[in-house]
Formats: C-alpha cells, structure tokens, sequence
C-alpha cells in the first residue's frame, strides 16, 4: 500500500518538475538558411535577414552574420534568441583569451571545436541550442570552413548550408564551386543560390547580408536586394497546363 | 503552436564499417558519407580513428556521439600511457570499449563500432559491438546502415570456424593480404548500390608488421 502512495508521489513530482524546468521543445523567431564557401583566398558567406515567428516575418533586419574575434565569422540560422547567447559565450571565450595577452588569438578552428562542445554539451543536458551554425575562417593562410547542429554533429567542408540551403544550395554548390574562384564568381555563385532559396523557400526575404573574411581581415556588407524576375510563365499563370483542377 | 516533430537527442548519420583479420595483418575500412534523413551532409567525413599504435575504431551511427567517444578514448588513452609508458594492446583497448561504451548504459552513445588492430602476438584482430557495449572477438565483422548487406555476404566468403567448437578454433581469416582488401572493396561496391547511407568514397586501413597503411576508393556518389 505504501510502495503504490510512494510511486504515485514520484511520478506526480518527476512531473511537476518536467514542468517547472525551462528548456528549449521548440523554437520561437528563427531565421532560415545560411550558406558558406571557401574562395580563393577566403571564406565568404551569405544569409538573408529575416526573423520568423512561426510563419509569421516577425523581424526584418536581423543580423545573422557576425565576427567572432580577429579571424572568424559565425552565420546562424534557427533560434534566434539562442544564437544571440552563442554571441555572448562567444565574447567572454574571446575576451578570455585576450586577456593572456600573449599574442596568441583563437583561430576558426578552435571557435568551431568550442561551438560543437557546447551544442553538443546542451543537447546532453536536453536543453538544446536551437541553431544550425556556419563558421568560416582564416588563420596562418589555412582557410576553414565549417557546420555544427544542435544536436552537436559537425564537419567540414569547402561550401556548406544549413536547412534549406542544404536541399537547395548545396546541389548548385557541387556544380559549380570550384578551389579557384575568384571574389567575384564567388559572389555571383552565393547570389545565385540565395536567388534560389528566395523563390523557393517562404521565409526567405530579398534583404540580405554577404560577408568575406580573408587574412587581411573581414568585412560585412550593408544589407542589399537581389535583383528577381516574377515574370515567368509559371509564376504569372500558375494553373496553365493543370486544366480543370479548379 | 508545435511545427516541429518532437525534439530528439539522437540522428542517424549513417555510414558503414568493416574489419578483416588475418594471420598477421587487419583491414579496418568504412565509407566517407555522412547523412541526415535523405540529406547528405558531407561526402568526406572519416569514420575511422587510430585509438593506438595498434588499434583502429571505425564508427558509424550518431556523428556528435561517436566524436565524444573517440575524445573520452583518446584521453583514457594518454593516461594509460602516462602510467605505464607504453601503448595499449588491441585487446585492452577492446575491453576499455567495452566499459566505455556501457558506462553511458542509461543515455547510450548511439555508436556502432568495430575495432580492428593487431594482438600482443602480432596477430589480426576484431572486436565488434553494439551501442551499450556488448563485444566480442571475431574473425571479421561489419556494423553500420550497410550492414546488413555485407555480413552475410561475409559469411559466406569467409567460412568462419564456429564460435562452439572445442577446442577453440582460431577465428582470423585465411586470406593474405591483398585478397582481404580486395574482398572489403567488393562488399563496400555492392552496398553502395543498395543502401543509400553508403557511398562516395571508401577509406581502408591496413596494419601490419611494417606499420599502418591508408588506400582510398571511389564509390557511387548518388
């Protein structure tokens, strides 16, 4: 009799605690993709700036690309509150590592290998950072790029997108990139995917931010519009051809 | 309001692995993709990592938690040679797996493994397990998403004594060489073509008396 009123009490207080804890089952103001490729004698990266509540464009001038001390550049997409606290963790990790005043400053390979252990420390906590992250870099001439998720898997690669840029971009990507592109064929390749994620991804907006970082430094650009064509055939007149379907 | 399916720790990156052990030698081969859903992530991730001198883990299954095993490996590792200024045998490393991987019996690494290296003898070895640390030593064995297909196919062309026979047989193959690797290529082609978390690239590890050596070849990248 009592082992069952015992039972019962754990079971109603592993809920009260289930609730009572505060962790992240679903993301609030997400952005959508972000894509990275190495050029020449770089990274570049693009993402537009959009900031969706459910299916709602909530914001509109959300910067989803930032630097990450003297050599790297951190692009997000999900959460973006989440993404905002990665930024903080990020300026304490950097300001840290200032303060030995050593010379030394962290490279993208080891912001890259901090981000992945803390992702994936979150998500052994159960209490996930909401983001799929790009970082790019440069240090002593090796140019790097790379992924992590939220549940902490990650890689490297020579072009990468997260989310819909994985199913859109990425194919585009494989084609085309090639190890000698230049600033400019790099640009126009980024802009042709972002083209592609703008007609074909909902959330995406035609207010977007492109970044370069190379050994000389970074820089991120003002937020501008691609130039698009609605004049299609399929895009005016979208039921020819599908007779009769209503 | 819910759009998105229930939140999960876990992903299934796929990926398939291989070990071979013969008299004096062992192949440890697995592929190079990494996948999510009918995504591919990367067609250039390696799954396979030198835990020692003589011991190469090849993994496949969750990405994020096979590279935390490898760390926690790694660092047991350079304890163990701390303590007693040698590298570990294939066999104790083997055994470290194992109480690695069952240590997080409750929260699993979703990791599948198989350890390949050379014994104190200089003899092949294979380890294979499952996620919670369940081993044993083997011949030869495949664990992954290609698994499936290959196994029996190795059983077939490797005719391994029976585990109940007494005295013990030997379990090491008796190809040389060059005929594991070759047979390890022919698995890795054939599962290419019908398990699409297997594909663009097979990694294979060879060791031996003279050392370890790396051989690369393409696969099917669709």
């Amino acid at each position: 009799m009592n082992l069952l009123v015992d039972s019962n009490q754990a079971k109603s207080n592993s809920l009260i605690s289930e609730a009572a804890s505060e962790r992240t089952l679903y993301p609030y103001v997400t952005g959508t993709s972000v894509i990275g490729i190495k050029y020449k004698d770089g990274i570049l990266m693009m993402a537009d700036m959009g900031g969706s509540y459910g299916s709602t464009l909530r914001y509109k001038s959300m910067e989803r690309l930032k630097p990450v001390g003297k050599h790297s550049l951190l692009g997000a997409s999900g959460e973006i509150s989440d993404f905002q606290e990665i930024l903080r963790y990020l300026d304490e990790l950097i300001l840290y590592d200032n303060m030995w005043d050593d010379g030394n400053s962290m490279g993208p390979k080891e912001v890259h290998n901090y981000l992945t252990r803390v992702m994936y420390n979150r998500r052994n906590k159960f209490n996930p950072l909401w983001n799929s992250l790009v970082l790019g870099g440069v240090k002593n001439g090796q140019k790097y790029l790379g992924m992590v998720s939220m549940i902490g898997v990650h890689f490297e690669d020579n072009h990468v997108a997260t989310g819909f840029g994985n199913h859109l971009a990425r194919p585009i990507l494989r084609d085309e990139w090639h190890e000698n592109l230049s600033f400019e064929d790099g640009v126009r390749l980024l802009e042709k995917c972002m083209r592609v994620l703008l007609y074909r991804d909902r959330s995406a907006v035609n207010k977007l931010q492109i970044a370069k970082i190379t050994e000389e430094g970074m820089t991120i650009s003002q937020p501008y519009a691609l130039k698009t064509s609605w004049n299609l055939a399929a895009f005016q007149n979208p039921t020819a051809g599908a007779e009769g379907s209503w | 309001m819910k759009q998105q399916a229930n939140w999960s720790p876990y992903d299934n990156n796929g990926g398939t692995c291989v070990a071979i052990a013969g008299a004096d030698y062992c192949v440890v081969a697995s592929d190079t993709r990494m996948s999510t859903g009918y995504s591919i992530l990367t067609r250039d991730y390696s799954k396979i990592c030198q835990l020692a001198e003589k011991s190469v883990m090849a993994s496949s299954g969750f990405q994020a938690d096979v590279r935390a095993l490898q760390k926690v490996l790694a660092a047991r590792h350079a304890i163990y040679q701390h303590q007693h200024n040698k590298q570990m045998s294939c066999p104790a490393m083997a055994q470290l797996l194992s109480n690695t991987l069952y240590y997080k019996r409750f929260f699993p690494y979703y990791a599948f493994n198989v350890l390949g290296g050379l014994d104190s003898e200089g003899k092949g070895c294979v380890f294979t397990y499952d996620a919670v640390g369940s081993y044993e030593r083997v011949g030869y064995s495949s664990q992954g998403s290609g698994s499936t297909l290959i196994m029996p196919f190795l059983d077939n062309q490797l005719k391994s004594p029976s585990p109940l026979l007494l005295p013990a047989q030997d379990a090491v193959t008796p190809l040389s060489e060059s005929e594991a690797i070759d047979l390890v290529k022919t698995c890795f082609a054939s599962a290419t073509e019908r398990d699409i978390y297997t594909g663009d690239k097979l990694e294979i590890v060879v060791l031996n008396v003279s050392g370890i050596r790396r051989e690369y070849m393409e696969l099917r990248k669709d």
